[in-house]
């Protein structure tokens, strides 16, 4: 096989590959400004679905819920699963490996495991009288449910950037002064927050996306995946398609912002790094 | 004609019943309440009673099946909180199934929930409903009789009907060489590939047993397989098991022919004028959506209040154009247009109501032969593609071998 030929296999790899990831995506956007509700049959083009969004109060609440739920229980649990795992790695080697262990479980347990056992519990503590006439289900259970599948991630995510950090950068803080308190938030915490934010970020995408667990802890409630299920005797109201394109878009847009700044600072580390060089030269030749 | 005066004769009857029971209310007309441009209540009932008691009704229905102020409907469910002060949780789900478990489990409390027929069989049996006090919803008296009283709650003491319909066939004109008048042309070997089936075991069920001329409720298990054994045998010709699909593939005319809800077919065709809806000779099925209250509700006036309103004839109308099926509501069957009013699809003739059977509960042994069956049934492969399981296996071992050995080698010449 020549040069050519191989570069060519590379390309069509490479559209097949994304064309699989986007294509849908595609699809499904341009779908949502069809005229009528039809998936098959495009028949004119109208912004109709997104003005009837805005008005779709049940799928506005069922966002809305969404939204608060996975961003209230992202940080508690990202807050939760980067002291365990702070408190894990000072562990004893043997005691390390079980409570890592532990922790895997719920992330390779079948999500429907996590949501009836859970779901079980909540109910269990209902009959103790725990949570008043109504029982908790609802925001409780909710929150609760969501924290418990997300600090797994968070460990797993914050471990191995732990491990990774040279343990007498803490000795060395605590040598040049500082109390425990600062060297955690001066030197450790700075250097894992890029592990955190990844983190977090992951928590963000599953709370949003989880069905099942939800499914089963919601009480009254109803999460955007939630609603959408129960529209599948009818027809998948466009609307949806309308709802996906602009978290789509939202999306994109905040990967993009941030990968612009994080290009900014490095640029402006180089820089930094590029005119100390040349300082030190200055001073030496002087 | 006959059919039409009969609902006239029946609700006046009705509506009679009710001037003697309640005097003093009925006898004194106050002038409809206007809640919006759209709606009007009547003015005989205290709706305001609850307002200052900041109550919120937990509401469980089907997806779609309210006029929710999408789609440019009338929101009715914020005219209810703007004329009674009683604010709503609608929440909704996808089956009947779904529905059941969530309310077995304890995991919530509702206060209106909407399951259909046999459910509402189901639920009356294990004592989950409330018996319903009439006297707070006179609005029962608009109901049609022709959807009361039937085998699952045979004197509505727990059910109120909200949306009906029927099955049948909906088939493109332009795909069939023949128009479909049975249930037997969807097992017509000339159309192989080209029919979908309902995915869901109560319905297909439903459809065989009609074919072979026997009830869509079976009494033994005996009759459950000789049923799903006419279900295998069309198994060959489904192109797929489908529920919100057929929607997709009607339209874009993926298929010649499918059985689904009336209601739905009418849709469909206003999407596809090709499209036509049959209700088979053999008979259909007659279903029911009805409006029930769990024995845990809290707020069970409150929520007879809001049953009581989805009866009034301005509500009812919202939602039926909304969701497109049949409604009981007498009132609101006069206020159609006539094209929907004499419809066939919708509203069919006495001839076709008279053959209809409705789903009745099944004892727990023939239930769960028929969801094992429909199981088996589905996942069972008459041609047997067994042997590619056997190909996948071998070509597994082939790489693995192939890798083992060239370690194997790698090793051996790392040695020297």
């Amino acid at each position: 096989m020549n040069k050519h030929h191989s570069r060519l296999l590379q390309r069509t790899y490479l559209v097949l590959i994304f064309g699989f990831m986007y294509l849908p995506i595609a699809v499904l956007i341009a779908y949502s400004f069809n005229e009528n509700k039809s998936r098959t049959v495009f028949s004119g083009f109208t912004l109709g679905w997104y003005k009837s969004l805005l008005h779709n109060e049940m799928i506005l609440s069922a966002l809305g819920l969404s939204v608060v739920l996975a961003l209230v229980s992202s940080v508690l649990a990202t807050v939760l699963g980067t002291l365990a795992t702070i408190g894990i790695h000072s562990m004893s080697r043997k005691s390390q490996l079980i409570i890592n262990n532990i922790s895997y479980v719920p992330v390779v347990n079948p999500e429907i495991i996590t949501g009836v056992s859970l779901m079980l519990l909540f109910v269990l503590c209902g009959r103790l009288g725990i949570g008043g006439d109504n029982g908790l289900f609802g925001w409780t259970t909710l929150l609760i449910a969501h924290i418990t599948f997300n600090v797994p991630y968070v460990i797993f995510n914050v471990a191995p950037k732990l491990r990774q950090l040279d343990p007498s950068l803490y000795t060395a803080a605590l040598d040049l002064g500082c109390t425990p308190r600062q060297a955690f938030f001066k030197v450790l915490l700075p250097q894992l927050s890029p592990a955190i934010l990844s983190a977090f970020l992951i928590c963000l995408t599953y709370s949003i996306d989880d069905f099942i667990i939800s499914y089963f802890n919601c009480g009254t409630m109803q999460t955007l995946p939630i609603a959408i299920y129960s529209m599948t005797r009818k027809k998948v109201s466009p609307e949806i398609n309308a709802l996906s394109a602009i978290m789509f878009l939202v999306i994109l847009g905040i990967i993009l912002i941030s990968n612009a700044a994080d290009s900014h600072v490095y640029r402006k580390n180089q820089a930094a790094i590029r005119r100390d060089a040349a300082g030190q030269k200055e001073v030496e030749a002087a | 004609m006959n059919r039409i005066m009969r609902r006239f004769l029946v609700s006046g009857v009705a509506a009679a019943s009710l001037v003697a029971a309640l005097p003093a209310t009925a006898l004194a007309e106050a002038a409809p309440i206007q809640v919006n441009e759209d709606i009007q209540v009547s003015g005989d009932y205290d709706w305001t009673r609850f307002a200052d008691e900041h109550i919120t009704l937990n509401v469980y229905n089907w997806g779609l099946y309210i006029s929710d102020g999408s789609d440019e409907s009338v929101d009715v469910i914020s005219a209810f909180e703007d004329l009674t002060g009683i604010s709503i949780n609608y929440t909704t789900f996808d089956s009947n199934e779904s529905l059941y478990a969530k309310i077995k489990s304890g995991g919530a409390n509702y206060d209106v929930i909407f399951p259909s027929d046999y459910m509402v069989g189901k639920m009356i049996e294990e004592d989950m409903l409330a018996p319903l006090d009439y006297d707070n919803i006179p609005n029962m008296a608009n109901i049609g009789s022709e959807y009361l009283g039937w085998g699952f709650d045979p004197d509505n003491t727990y059910s109120v009907p909200y949306m009906w319909g029927t099955t049948g066939i909906i088939y493109n004109t332009t795909m069939v060489q023949e128009p479909p008048t049975s249930w037997a042309d969807l097992w017509d070997v000339e159309y192989a590939g080209n029919v979908l089936m309902f995915n869901n075991s109560r319905d297909a069920y439903a459809i065989a047993a009609k074919k072979l001329g026997l009830s869509l409720n079976p009494s033994s298990v005996e009759e459950v397989t000789t049923v799903m054994q006419e279900l295998q045998k069309q198994k060959p010709i489904v192109q797929a098991y489908v529920m919100d699909e057929i929607f997709d593939k009607m339209e874009g005319g993926e298929a010649a022919m499918a059985p689904y809800y009336a209601g739905d077919a009418l849709t469909m065709i206003a999407d596809n004028p090709d499209l036509a809806f049959v209700s088979p000779t053999e008979g259909v099925n007659f279903f029911v959506d009805s409006m029930c209250i769990p024995v845990t509700c809290k707020y069970k006036e409150a929520a007879e209040m809001f049953i009581n309103y989805l009866c009034e004839p301005s509500v009812g109308y919202q939602n039926c154009d909304y969701i497109g099926y049949s409604t009981p509501i007498t009132a609101v069957w006069e206020m159609l247009d006539d094209d929907l009013k004499y419809s066939p699809i919708a509203y069919p003739d006495e001839e076709v109501m008279q053959k209809a059977e409705a789903f009745v509960t099944l004892s727990d042994e023939v239930n769960s032969a028929l969801d094992q069956q429909w199981s088996e049934m589905k996942s069972y492969d008459e041609n047997g593609n067994g042997w590619m399981v056997v190909v996948f296996l071998v070509a597994a071992l082939l790489i693995s071998g192939w890798n083992i050995t060239r370690k194997m080698r790698k090793r051996m010449r790392d040695d020297y």
